[in-house]
């Protein structure tokens, strides 16, 4: 296996910190949402990033998540 | 291949296994054999490390093949049942990320800090061997199963699998112990804030912080959360440093609140909390407390392994083989195991675990990494804690954490009490130590929080320097507050919802989740029954945690034993009969814990540890107009009666309730093995899985 020269794998650890922060804050939610709305209803308009937040917000207001001790 | 027919791949492994094992057994040696000499920190850390390791290779990987027999080629419900916002696939790193930061509270930072009256070893081994067992083994199967039934929470499984009569007392178990667990988390706060301007302003500026970032979240930059996050650090961070300031301004007398005041706070926090929008303040501090939480312990790791600490207390001390710690009153068996319960096994892990997490899974096998895996981190953190607190002088320790009735109010009476115990540490000490973190006095600090500050700002300050010992005291306990705020807002509303499921069968309006009037008054019932012990605890002569800790501790076990009783029983009736000691073993031993303890704190003579022995000396005493220290006066005598007699007879309604949903268990299981019926699944039908991880999408 020939060594991963160490510019790549910092740029390649940095990518990987960068999706990894954008995924567990939920900041790549709406992308996916877009994605899966515009296959399930081509043609409509895809909800705004603003209007997708609300609806997740509104969402949490009657499904709190159960946090622990 | 090799000329021995065993392929050479599976050679390097095993040495390396070999060499863990090894590695294991002779630092585990070190720690149980050495006496009478201080060892590092980095002992236990190397020891839990390697058990970890060994447990999650083998154990985990036997219970989810042989076992669980989880199966990737079939649909998780998130695969089934996409919505894009309570179902929905998620990568198992992201998910593992938000497990851990669901189930990992303050409960295994207090728990292992009052145990480490004890020692380090017997903690340390608990925290181990119970989370290796019994914690992380029931997190998985709980969510396995869960998620083998479209993510049903536990209280609808108990209602399916076992029936009516475990459904409803698991329902009311969960309801009530969910009370316990909120007041005694906001008790540790008032604890810590008591008298203490510059943790008071750091954690009241918490909530302008997080109104901010709600705003800034809902109008300026929606779904950035990182960004909202980053900015909300900052602040918090320009609030501990404030707090500074605070304190020898002006000011300081305003955010200076005695316990009862900060009470009063907290309940009206709690209600208004529970009652505005999720976005305003909920979304936000969770998102704080949650970055807040991680990069927390992972700088304490990195503390821990770079400072490699001392520990100044004994493998074991004298209070190990007695039952009067000044600390944790009774015996090692049961009140160790009671005491430290997030971090070994925590019942309220299984409902985060039968909560979202089960929505949210991709591929079946993954439980493991997500379930038993996140378990193992909460356990580590435990660890991390203890080392915390066995960094301290013992003297400060038990100054810090013996109840105020037995120190008396000024660093004098508190090395007097210390040096009774066996240890010394001089006032002029106390004072120190108490002026090294920027606070007026560190003499009965009880709660664990303090000692958890003092323990992270020695550790801490071994690695970036001395000269910020203070701020980093104040940013440990806002760290703390933070996270069981977070607690107390979410706790309150899940109890409201809870509350309001159970009245609407009464009374159908209550029922409606979006009836105002119904918001408002089971908000209110929910805050009013946690404030009712929060009020009890941080007003009672003998000390509210000593008091309502074991309490919360055997609440909390005691659910882990529904939740083990629902996981045996489910396995049981998929005919897995032969493989029910995996949680029936665990099982067993907690529920011989938690109703020893029961058993103790109900019925003991002693009035150090049984509730009713407790309530009839001050009854008696008071009937014959005397006042027993540490009571001042004949209200505290009355208030001394009354907590002992509330916390009794919860005590024995908790017991009575599981007993019932184990005792129902138990007829099911005997009816499914006598039956000659095939047996009926209450899983979900097979549906064939699509996605293929591997190559990173649908098939």
């Amino acid at each position: 296996m020939s060594p991963v020269h160490p510019q790549l794998a910092r740029a390649r650890l940095i990518r990987g910190l960068r999706w990894y922060l954008k995924e567990i804050s939920g900041a790549g939610a709406y992308e996916r949402f877009a994605q899966q709305h515009r296959q399930q209803h081509p043609g409509t308009p895809v909800p705004t990033r603003r209007e997708f937040e609300r609806r997740k917000t509104q969402r949490r207001e009657n499904h709190p998540p159960t946090g622990c001790c | 291949m090799s000329n021995t027919g065993i392929p050479r791949t599976s050679v390097a492994p095993r040495l390396i296994w070999i060499g863990v094992a090894l590695v294991g057994a002779v630092v585990w040696g070190t720690i149980a054999l050495s006496r009478g000499e201080h060892i590092s920190a980095v002992w236990l850390v190397v020891a839990a490390l390697g058990s970890y390791a060994i447990a999650y290779r083998f154990y985990s990987r036997f219970i989810v093949r042989r076992v669980l027999e989880v199966d990737d080629n079939r649909a998780t419900p998130a695969e089934r049942l996409e919505d894009g916002i309570d179902f929905q696939p998620t990568d198992k790193r992201v998910l593992l990320g938000h497990h851990f930061a669901a189930i990992a509270g303050a409960g295994p930072l207090v728990g292992p800090v009052l145990a480490a009256q004890l020692g380090y070893l017997p903690g340390t081994i608990w925290i181990v061997v119970g989370a290796v067992f019994a914690g992380a083994v029931q997190d998985m199967v709980v969510l396995f199963l869960s998620m083998r039934r479209d993510g049903k929470s536990l209280g609808q499984m108990a209602r399916d699998e076992i029936g009516k009569v475990g459904g409803v007392a698991a329902l009311i178990a969960l309801f009530t112990i969910m009370i316990i667990l909120l007041a005694v988390l906001a008790l540790v706060v008032v604890k810590a804030l008591a008298g203490s301007p510059w943790g008071t302003f750091s954690v009241a500026m918490t909530i302008p912080i997080a109104l901010f970032m709600g705003c800034y979240l809902r109008y300026l930059r929606p779904g950035q959360v990182v960004e909202a996050s980053v900015v909300g650090v900052v602040l918090l961070l320009l609030a501990i440093a404030g707090g500074g300031w605070i304190e020898h301004s002006a000011l300081a007398g305003l955010f200076t609140l005695s316990p009862k005041t900060l009470v009063f706070c907290l309940a009206g926090y709690g209600f208004v909390a529970s009652v505005l929008p999720v976005w305003l303040l909920l979304a936000p501090r969770d998102y704080l407390s949650t970055f807040m939480k991680v990069g927390t312990i992972a700088l304490l790791a990195a503390g821990v392994l770079i400072a490699a600490p001392t520990l100044k207390t004994g493998a074991t001390t004298r209070f190990t083989t007695s039952s009067d710690g000044p600390v944790v009153t009774g015996g090692l068996f049961p009140f160790l195991f009671i005491t430290i319960a997030c971090g070994a096994l925590s019942g309220f892990h299984a409902l985060v675990a039968s909560g979202t997490t089960p929505k949210l899974v991709q591929k079946e096998s993954q439980v493991r990494m997500i379930g038993y895996g996140s378990m193992l981190m909460e356990s580590f953190v435990a660890i991390m804690a203890l080392v915390a607190a066995c960094v301290l002088d013992p003297g400060l320790y038990y100054a810090m954490n013996s109840s105020s009735g037995l120190l008396g109010s000024t660093v004098a009476s508190a090395s007097q009490a210390v040096s009774k115990l066996g240890f010394t540490i001089s006032p002029d000490e106390l004072d120190a130590a108490a002026k090294a973190v920027g606070e007026q006095t560190l003499v009965a600090r009880s709660g664990g929080a303090p000692t958890l500050a003092v323990g992270m700002s020695e550790i801490f300050s071994g690695v970036f320097g001395g000269a910020m010992k203070a701020f980093w005291y104040h940013f440990a306990i806002m760290f703390e507050a933070l996270f069981i705020l977070t607690t107390v807002d979410a706790g309150t509303r899940v109890g409201r919802f809870m509350l309001q499921d159970m009245l609407g069968n009464v009374w159908k309006p209550m029922g409606r989740v979006n009836w105002r009037p119904g918001i408002l008054l089971a908000s209110a019932a929910v805050v009013v029954a946690w404030g009712y012990f929060l009020y009890a605890g941080a007003t009672d002569p003998l000390g509210g945690i000593n008091q309502l800790f074991p309490l919360f501790g055997i609440a909390n076990q005691l659910l882990a034993a529904v939740a083990l009783t629902v996981a045996t029983t489910c396995l049981i009736k998929a005919g897995k009969l032969r493989w029910a000691w995996v949680t029936g073993i665990p099982l067993a031993w907690d529920v011989a814990v938690t109703f020893t303890a029961s058993w103790q704190k109900i019925f003991s003579a002693d009035p150090q540890i049984g509730f009713f022995a407790q309530r009839a000396r001050y009854a008696d005493a008071a009937a014959a107009g005397k006042v027993l220290s540490p009571a001042k006066n004949p209200g505290d005598m009355h208030t001394i009666v009354v907590n002992s007699t509330v916390d009794g007879v919860l005590n024995a309604v908790f017991v009575v309730l599981v007993a019932l949903v184990i005792g129902n268990a138990a007829l099911v299981c005997c009816r499914v093995l006598r039956s000659t019926r095939p047996l009926i699944t209450s899983e979900a039908p097979y549906v064939k899985s699509t996605i293929d991880t591997l190559a990173g999408g649908r098939r």
